[in-house]
C-alpha cells in the first residue's frame, strides 16, 4: 500500500481527508497543492525549499516527525502565526509512518 | 522617456534569456525590476541553492545561472531600470505601451512582456491589526535614508541579517535602538550577531528576546509599541519608529490592475499561439502566466520566452518576413559590432 490516509484542514478551516502518495517523493506543501486546498501563489511560493514559510502548518497528531532542520528553524524563526507546533509542510515527506496525520494550514503570509 | 522594442517587466531568467532570443531577431530589449539587481528570486532567495534541471547542467547554483544569462545577453546591451516596479500601463493611439514606476521613470515600447515571476518582491508585513493605519507615519517596511532615524528612538524587528545590520548601524545614528526577535538565536551572519551582541553589552543597542511586537501605539505617528516577551506581563516601549524587517515575499503588485485576465494569483495566455495576454501586445512569460498543463519551470519559461520573441518581431515589423535562425548556422551578431560564429574548419564541403 503506497497511499497514506491524512486529514488536513485548509485556511478556511474546512477538513478534508485525503489520500497522500508515499512512492511519488511528495511533501505536504506538494500534497497540498495537488489536491488545491490553497490558492494557487500562496502556498510553497519558494519552490519547497524552506525559503518562505507559505506553507507553513500546524501538526495536530502526536506523529514522530522528521527533525527540523536549520533552515526550516531559522525560516520560522522569521515567520508570523507561530505557534510550538509549526511546521514548513516543504520538509514533511510523505511516509508510511505517517498514516493518520492530521495539520492545519497556517494563515496566509 | 525610454525607448525599446521590447519592454520586458521582470529581471528573473525568463527577462534575461527573453533579451537573447529578441537580440537575435535584432529586437533591442529594456528590462525592468523591482529588485536591485537582476536575476530575480534566483538571486534574491536561493543564489546558493543547486538547480538539477537546467539542460546541459547537472548541476548549478542559482546566483551562477543568473552570472551566466546576464553574461550570455551582454553582446545585446539590454537596459535596465533597476529598483523599481512597474506601476501603470497606458496604450498609445500608435499601438504601443509607455510603462511608468513607482519613481515615475516613463519606458515606452511596442511589445511588453510581463516575465514576473511570482511577482515583485515586497516586505513582508507583520500581523499587528492596526499597522497599516501607521505606515509612513512612523512605520517603515524599508529604511530609505538613515537619516530620517537621527536621535530618535526606533525599535526594530526581525532577526535575520537586514534587523541585525540596520540595528548595527542605527545604533550610531538613533538616540535609542530596540532590536526584537522572537527566538534567542539570529540567523543573520555570525560577525552582525557579534556585533550585535558586542553593543548590547556597551548599552547601544536594547535588546529583547525571545519578544514580539503585538500592537502599536499613536494617533498621528507612532509613539511606541506593545510588547510580548515570553514569561513575562506585556508592556510598552516608548518610541518614534517601528522598523518590521521580516524579508520579501513576492506579491503580483500592480500588474493585477492593468485589465489582464488574472486566474489564481496568474496572468492567463494564450499558450497555443504566443503566450500573449487578452491584451494585445502584452505578453507573460514564465512562472507570471497560466494556462492549460502550465509547469513553473525555468526551462519552460526559456521556450515561453523564445517563441513570444516571434510574435512580438511580427508585430514590430509586420512587413517582414520572420526567418527562424539557428545560432549554429548564422553565428551570434551583437548590438555592439561583435559576431560570434562558427570556425569555418568545422563545415565540410561534400567533394
Amino acid at each position: 500500500m503506497s497511499d497514506i490516509n491524512i486529514k488536513i484542514t485548509d485556511r478556511k478551516g474546512v477538513l478534508h481527508e485525503i489520500l497522500a502518495p508515499t512512492d511519488m517523493a511528495m511533501n505536504l506543501m506538494e500534497i497540498v497543492r495537488s489536491y488545491e486546498l490553497a490558492e494557487e501563489g500562496t502556498i510553497g511560493i519558494c519552490g519547497g525549499m524552506a525559503m518562505c514559510a507559505s506553507c507553513q502548518c500546524y501538526v495536530k497528531s502526536e506523529h514522530e516527525l522528521p527533525e527540523m532542520g536549520v533552515d526550516e528553524d531559522m525560516m520560522l524563526a522569521e515567520a508570523f502565526h507561530v505557534e510550538d507546533n509549526s511546521r514548513l509542510g516543504c520538509q514533511i515527506q510523505m511516509k508510511p509512518n505517517l498514516e493518520g496525520l492530521e495539520v492545519e494550514l497556517a494563515p496566509e503570509m | 522617456m525610454i525607448h525599446t522594442d521590447i519592454l520586458i517587466i521582470g529581471a528573473g531568467p525568463t527577462g534575461l534569456f527573453t533579451i537573447f532570443e529578441a537580440g537575435l531577431l535584432k529586437l533591442k530589449c529594456h528590462l525592468i525590476d523591482a529588485l536591485p539587481q537582476p536575476g530575480g528570486q534566483c538571486s534574491e532567495i536561493y543564489p546558493k541553492k543547486p538547480i538539477y534541471d537546467i539542460p546541459a547542467y547537472p548541476e548549478i547554483l542559482a546566483g551562477d545561472l543568473t552570472s551566466k544569462l546576464i553574461e550570455q545577453t551582454k553582446q545585446f546591451k539590454p537596459g535596465f531600470t533597476l529598483g523599481e516596479r512597474a506601476n501603470t500601463i497606458e496604450k498609445q493611439e500608435d499601438g504601443t505601451f509607455i510603462v511608468t514606476t513607482n519613481k515615475g521613470t516613463k519606458h515606452q515600447a511596442p511589445v511588453v512582456a510581463i516575465a514576473g515571476g511570482l511577482g515583485s518582491f515586497e516586505p513582508r508585513k507583520p500581523p499587528i491589526p492596526n499597522i497599516a493605519n501607521f505606515e509612513d507615519k512612523g512605520v517603515e517596511y524599508i529604511i530609505r535614508d538613515p537619516e530620517l532615524y537621527r536621535d530618535k528612538k526606533v525599535v526594530i524587528s526581525g532577526g535575520g541579517d537586514s534587523a541585525l545590520d540596520w540595528a548595527v548601524f542605527l545604533s550610531d545614528v538613533a538616540s535609542e535602538v530596540t532590536l526584537i526577535h522572537r527566538r534567542n538565536e539570529f540567523r543573520g551572519a555570525l560577525d552582525s550577531v557579534d556585533r550585535v551582541q558586542e553593543l548590547k553589552n556597551l548599552g547601544k543597542i536594547n535588546l529583547i528576546t525571545p519578544a514580539e511586537v503585538k500592537g502599536i501605539l499613536g494617533k498621528e505617528h507612532v509613539t511606541g509599541v506593545a510588547v510580548e516577551k515570553k514569561g513575562e506581563e506585556p508592556f510598552i516601549i516608548d518610541t518614534d519608529h517601528f522598523i518590521p524587517l521580516f524579508g520579501l515575499s513576492p506579491k503580483l503588485g500592480p500588474i493585477a490592475n492593468w485589465g489582464l485576465e488574472i486566474e489564481k494569483n496568474a496572468i492567463k495566455v494564450n499558450n497555443a499561439l504566443d503566450y500573449q495576454t487578452n491584451i494585445p501586445g502584452i505578453f507573460a512569460i514564465g512562472d507570471v502566466n497560466t494556462y492549460p498543463g502550465k509547469l513553473k519551470l525555468i526551462l519552460c519559461g526559456f521556450h515561453e520566452a523564445t517563441l513570444m520573441c516571434q510574435s512580438a518581431y511580427k508585430r514590430i515589423h509586420p512587413d517582414k518576413k520572420y526567418v527562424m535562425k539557428y545560432t549554429t548556422v548564422g553565428g551570434v551578431e551583437g548590438f555592439d559590432g561583435t559576431k560570434k560564429e562558427a570556425p569555418k574548419a568545422v563545415v565540410k564541403a561534400i567533394q
